[in-house]
This record gives C-alpha cells, sequence and structure tokens, in this order.
C-alpha cells in the first residue's frame, strides 16, 4: 500500500495541470458561490402579525387619515407575507424553518403613533441559524422599516407644518367639524401696524406696540427654518430585534467557511474518484486485486491520498484567507478535526463514484455533477421555498457531506455551536460511503 | 469423428506430470450469453498447453477466471491467484511512469526479495535497457506489450497464464517471448497461453486446447488435432484447425 500510494503522488507530480485546476478551480467556485449567496433570495418569506384590531387602523394626525393596513402593502412589494394571526404562531414559523423572519405589530401600534409621545414599536424576529440568512432578513425589514418611518415622518412633518403656518399667515382651521378662524402672526402684525399709527407720537402705548411687532417679526421668520428642524424629528417607529436559534457568525467568517467546505469538496471528490478510476482505466487494478492489495487497502490508501491532499490545500487555504478575515489560531486543533473529517466523508463519497465508473473523465464529470447541486442546496435557505419542499431539501442534505461539513467548519472556526455534531455526522457517512464503495468494487471485477 | 475432450488428455508416452493447475466444469454467464459452458483442463509441471479459438471464443474468459480475477458462476480453481502469473490480453500498466518505475512498483508489490535486481533483469529480457527511463504512454504498442508480459513474469510464480502475448510483437520479438516462456517451462512452470497464431502453438504446445462458443471442443497433443480431422503429411495446423471447427459447425 506504501508503494502505491507513493505510486499515487507520483502520478500527480506528472499531472501539473491537473493539480493546479484541482487547486483553482474549488477556489473560483467558491468565491463565485459566496458573490451570489449574499446577494440573498428574490423575495423572502416573512411571517406577518398584524395585530392592530381593525376599528383602531385608521391613523388621523391632524385631520390625514392614514390607513395602517394600507402601509403594510408597501412592505409587501420587498418581501413575501405569510399572513399569521398571532405573535406565537410568527415565532412558531421561524423556529420551524417555515419562514426566514417575521415582523410583529403590536396592538398600541396605532395609538402610540397617534399621541406622538412614545414611538411605537415593531418586533422583529429572524433565524440566526445561518447568518446569510438573518443578514438578509434584517436588512430587508431594516429598510422597510426606515421607509416607513420616513413616509411617517414626512407625514407628522406636514400636519406640523400646516400648523405653523396657521399660526404665521393665520386662516380657516377645521376641528371636529367646526370652523374656526385662527389670526396668525402675520395678520396680527398689520392689526398692531394700523393700530399703532393710529396712536398719538410720543404715546407710550407705541413703545409697547413695537415690542410686540418685533416679536412676531422674529417669530414668523423663525417659523420658516421650522422645515428643516422637523425632518430631523426622531424616529416614530422603532424596531426590537429577536433571534430565535443559533449563535450569530459574522458573514465574512460565514463566508470563510463556504470557501473552505466548497474547497475540500471538491478536491476530494476528484482526487479519491479520479484516482480510484485511473486504476480501472489502466487495467491495473486487475493485477492489483490479484492478492497484491486487498480491494479494501486499495480503497483505504486512495481515502488517505484524497483527504491529506485536501486537509492540506484548505489549511494552506485558511492561513492565506486568515490574512484579510480574522481567525481564531487558538482554535486550529478542532479546524484539522472539522477538515479531517470532511475530508474523509467526501473521500468515501468519491470512492463510491471512483468505484461506479471505469475512467477518470466520467468520475470527473460525475463527481461535479453531482456536487454542485448538492452544496447549493445544503445553503437553500429555510423560508425560501416552501415547507415541504425544504424538508425534502434537509433529507437530501443530511445524506451527503457538504452540510456537515459547512457545519462542522463553521463550528471549528466560528465557535457558533457544538463540532461534535457534525463530526459525529460525518463520520456516520464515511462509514456508509465505505462501504457502498466496497460493495461497488465487488461488482464490477 | 466426435473427439471426446478427455480421452486425449494427455501426450502420448510421457509419464503424467505433477498437476500444479486444475479446474473443473467452469460456467460463465454474461446475462444470457454464456461465455463458458462447463470447461474443465489442468496444467502440469513444465507443460506448456496452448487456448486456441475464434474471437469471442472464451479464451479471455477463461484466463480471468483462472487468474482469479473473475469468479465463475460454477466450477473450482486451484491453485489460488497469489500463486499463478498472469500477463492480461490489454496491458496493465501506468502510462505516465517510466518503464523502470512500472516494474519497480508491481516488484515491491510482489514481495520480491530484490526488486533493483529484478528490475535489471527485466529490463534485459525485454530489451529495453535503454527505454527504461521513458514514461509507457511514449512507448509503441508492441514495446508497452513488452513491459506488459515482464509484470507478469515478476513473480515467478510456478503457473503463468498469457493471454494473446505475442499478438502486437515484431517476429524477434517474438522469437524472444518464446525462448523465454520456453525456458520457463523448461524450469518447471506450467504455462498456459493463447494466441490466434496456430503455428505458434503447432510448434511449441505440448498441448492445444480448442474453444468455440465457451465450448471446450478439443484437447490433446497438435498431432492428434490433425489426425482428428483426417489430416496426414505436412499441411499446417492451422488447415486441420479451421477443418475442426467447420466440421464442429463453427
Ligand atoms: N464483461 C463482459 N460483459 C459481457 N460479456 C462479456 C464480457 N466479457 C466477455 N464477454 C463475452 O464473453 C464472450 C467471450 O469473450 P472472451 O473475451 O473470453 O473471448 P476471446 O476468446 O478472448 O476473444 P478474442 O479472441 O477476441 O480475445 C464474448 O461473447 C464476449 O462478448
Ligand atoms: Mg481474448
Amino acid at each position: 500500500m506504501r508503494w502505491l500510494l507513493l505510486k499515487d503522488l507520483r502520478l500527480l507530480r506528472r499531472s501539473p495541470l491537473l493539480v493546479t485546476l484541482l487547486v483553482l478551480y474549488p477556489i473560483v467556485i467558491a468565491v463565485l458561490i459566496g458573490f451570489a449567496l449574499s446577494r440573498g433570495p428574490d423575495k423572502p418569506q416573512v411571517a406577518f402579525a398584524n395585530l392592530v384590531p381593525e376599528s383602531a387602523s385608521q391613523l388621523d394626525l391632524g385631520g390625514e387619515r392614514l390607513d395602517t393596513s394600507r402601509q403594510a402593502d408597501v412592505l409587501f412589494r420587498a418581501i413575501d407575507p405569510v399572513i399569521v394571526k398571532s405573535r406565537a404562531e410568527a415565532v412558531r414559523k421561524v423556529r420551524d424553518g417555515d419562514v426566514l423572519g417575521a415582523i410583529v405589530i403590536p396592538e398600541d401600534t396605532t395609538q402610540k403613533l397617534q399621541s406622538g409621545l412614545d414611538p411605537a414599536t415593531i418586533e422583529v424576529f429572524y433565524n440566526a441559524e445561518d447568518p446569510i440568512k438573518s443578514g438578509y432578513v434584517r436588512d430587508t425589514i431594516k429598510s422597510q422599516v426606515a421607509d416607513a418611518n420616513n413616509a411617517l415622518t414626512k407625514r407628522l412633518a406636514k400636519v406640523a407644518l400646516g400648523f405653523l403656518d396657521l399660526i404665521a399667515t393665520g386662516g380657516q382651521y377645521n376641528f371636529l367639524g367646526r370652523q374656526f378662524d385662527v389670526l396668525g402672526l402675520e395678520r396680527s402684525e398689520r392689526i398692531l401696524k394700523e393700530a399703532r399709527s393710529e396712536l398719538p407720537a410720543g404715546s407710550p402705548a407705541r413703545a409697547q406696540i413695537d415690542q410686540v411687532m418685533r416679536f412676531a417679526t422674529l417669530a414668523r421668520t423663525n417659523l420658516d427654518l421650522s422645515d428643516d428642524v422637523l425632518a430631523s424629528v426622531g424616529t416614530p417607529i422603532r424596531v426590537r430585534q429577536v433571534q430565535l436559534d443559533g449563535a450569530a457568525t459574522p458573514l465574512s467568517s460565514f463566508s470563510v467557511a463556504i470557501a473552505v467546505s466548497v474547497s475540500i469538496m471538491f478536491i476530494t471528490l476528484l482526487l479519491a474518484a479520479g484516482a480510484l478510476a485511473l486504476e480501472r482505466e489502466e487495467n491495473a487494478f486487475l493485477r492489483l486485486v490479484r492478492g497484491l492489495v486487498s480491494r479494501t487497502g486499495l480503497l483505504l490508501e486512495k481515502a488517505g491520498l484524497a483527504a491529506v491532499s485536501a486537509l492540506a490545500v484548505s489549511l494552506v487555504m485558511l492561513a492565506g484567507l486568515g490574512l484579510f478575515v480574522d481567525l481564531q489560531w487558538d482554535r486550529f486543533h478542532l479546524w484539522v478535526a472539522g477538515l479531517a473529517a470532511a475530508a474523509l466523508a467526501f473521500a468515501a463519497m468519491g470512492l463510491a463514484i471512483g468505484a461506479l465508473t471505469k475512467e477518470v473523465r466520467s468520475a470527473s464529470l460525475l463527481c461535479v455533477m453531482l456536487s454542485l447541486p448538492l452544496a447549493f442546496l445544503a445553503l437553500v435557505p429555510s423560508g425560501s421555498v416552501s415547507p415541504v419542499l425544504y424538508d425534502a431539501v434537509q433529507v437530501v442534505s443530511a445524506v451527503f457531506p457538504f452540510k456537515p461539513t459547512l457545519e462542522a467548519i463553521d463550528a471549528a472556526l466560528n465557535d457558533s455551536r457544538s463540532i461534535v455534531g457534525p463530526l459525529l455526522h460525518l463520520a456516520a457517512l464515511f462509514c456508509a460511503f465505505g462501504v457502498a464503495s466496497r460493495l461497488a468494487l465487488r461488482r464490477f471485477a | 469423428m466426435a473427439a471426446d475432450p478427455t480421452a486425449a488428455t494427455r501426450p502420448e508416452s510421457a509419464p503424467a506430470p505433477a498437476r500444479v493447475l486444475e479446474a473443473e466444469g467452469l460456467v460463465k454467464r454474461y446475462g444470457e450469453r454464456e461465455a463458458l459452458r462447463g470447461v474443465s483442463l489442468s496444467a502440469g509441471r513444465g507443460e506448456l498447453v496452448t487456448v486456441i479459438g475464434p474471437n469471442g471464443a472464451g479464451k479471455t474468459t477463461l484466463l480471468t477466471i483462472l487468474a482469479g480475477i473473475v469468479a465463475p458462476d460454477a466450477g473450482r480453481v486451484s491453485p489460488g491467484p497469489r500463486e499463478v502469473g498472469w500477463v492480461p490480453q490489454q496491458p496493465a500498466l501506468y502510462g505516465k511512469l517510466t518503464v523502470a518505475e512500472n516494474l519497480r512498483l508491481f516488484a515491491r508489490l510482489e514481495r520480491c526479495s530484490e526488486p533493483e535486481a529484478t528490475v535489471e533483469r527485466m529490463l534485459a529480457l525485454t530489451g529495453l535497457g535503454d527505454r527504461a527511463g521513458d514514461q509507457v504512454v511514449k512507448l509503441s504498442g508492441g514495446n508497452r506489450q513488452r513491459v506488459n508480459i515482464a509484470i507478469g513474469l515478476l513473480g515467478q510464480q510456478s503457473v503463468l497464464l498469457l493471454d494473446e502475448p505475442s499478438a502486437s510483437l515484431d517476429p524477434r520479438q517474438r522469437e524472444r517471448l518464446w525462448e523465454f516462456v520456453l525456458g520457463l517451462a523448461e524450469a518447471g512452470t506450467a504455462v498456459v497461453l493463447s494466441t490466434h497464431n496456430i503455428q505458434e502453438a503447432e510448434r511449441h504446445a505440448d498441448r492445444v486446447l480448442v474453444l468455440a462458443d465457451g465450448e471446450l471442443l478439443f484437447t490433446g497433443s497438435p498431432r492428434r488435432l490433425k489426425e482428428a480431422v483426417g489430416q496426414e503429411g505436412d499441411e499446417g495446423l492451422e488447415e486441420a484447425f479451421v477443418a475442426f471447427l467447420h466440421a464442429r459447425g463453427h
């Protein structure tokens, strides 16, 4: 087996193009996937609970009526709403992964907006199970709330400006169906001017009227500035964010985990499948299994070759990425554990592929065709597809090593969860694929 | 005319050599097709047996079963694969390794006591000493076949199976191959060899096996095969072989 391993290493050294491709290709794919994912799905499914009672849905701002339920339509242009009846239901949907997040508009929202004293608080729930998803939900909702705040602030400002205008210039004001005539500063000034001219010069009342007139002028000119002042008035709506599950991993570190997972997947699959298929393609397989090496020994040699190479490349890759992203080097032993388990599981899967195909070419093709969609599947955010489909996606993802690899590497790099579960999962997949490849080798002489 | 195969298993007069290879009732099916239908044979120490038959007759199937690569659907073979040297019809070599590296790798896997000396010996035998450092993909088909044969000889087992070893060799190389194979047989190795070159079989074989459609139609010395078709004089075995097959509807 030692000689076989040395032979394989020599073959690799004589295929510099293949080795370069093997290292470059996954890195390019990893970067592309990273870009694609950070943009998020088009219209995420978000649970929406509007608890404001029907009767209170009209907001009266200084005679301007604002229908809060109409305001929701604007939000629905950016998300795909799943209407729920209660806060509890919204929370449950997030926990189950049926939706990406939930927005709850509490009962007292209109009351608070009406009073203008307390800001109204909207609750947002999201699942932090993976940072791409939660980041996307947070960004979407944040921008929506900012839009709503802008709209409300504008309206409030308009109402306030109307009042101020009334004070400055005077006019008719409608309150509870009754008309009032408001004098206004401008008219007051004019009236005062007329009154002043009728007073005899040197009358002490004239000086007093001058004082009042100066105040009115000052007040009127300064009220013109109120526009800007009002625009900067604080936010009428506040958002309280609640994270339900999982620890938050910064997106950049998570991208590193994805990049490393994709690389280790490609390198190990292609090497294991290719090296085994090559034995068949060159006919040497038949010589070897005539008592020179056992079939199991042959599989172990290929698994070791692929896993060790992939481990080395991914550690170098991590060290390189470490120059740009903060990595926790004190967790190095966990990195090695996660990467090694992932590499072995992928190697076993690669061997199954290599055992099924007889040529290197078809083995490589099958590896790429299988692994790309599986990696994408594992990255499908909950709530971006229907719940039934999402469950199916979960099951399929659990049968292949990509998802547990991502979990293990994320755990090792970012301390986002326990690494034990993913490691056991990978060990189970290693055994399952190992047995499958051994059976496949038996079937084909 | 109906030659009972078992009636002619032994070359005349010579004492029965100790049997080192034995196979009984070998059956191999590939789906509907029966590649072998109950073939039995044996070979003794130092005996040279050639297997002849048309394309698709089952020669390769028989040899791969004897080599322990394919399991038969029925029947048994002894000894096990470790005690049998095997030269496959399709070269089984690593194209990206050099001639010497291929020989060295298999010498080590065969656990030869002195791998380097064995490599030197095989390079001399194949006359490829000057190509030792060339990658096998860069060799001609015949030279590749020479390396392929050499690897089958590395283990120096007491039984040697060769599947059409001379097919792509030039006459001089073919002569060298036969010299070597006859030398092995003289030293006691039992050799079973398939070929389409009937002249070779006639010249060198102690015994020929005629296989057609998976059936063993004849086993005996070349002379007995000629007699079986009533041939006399100095006509070649090739004519006798064709006539024999024709008489059996092949
Ligand atoms: N792997 C296989 N799958 C299906 N059929 C096979 C396989 N190997 C051989 N056969 C069939 O078994 C029969 C015997 O083939 P085999 O290769 O033993 O013939 P052969 O006598 O060696 O022929 P040749 O002189 O052309 O080398 C053929 O009909 C062939 O098609
Ligand atoms: Mg053949």
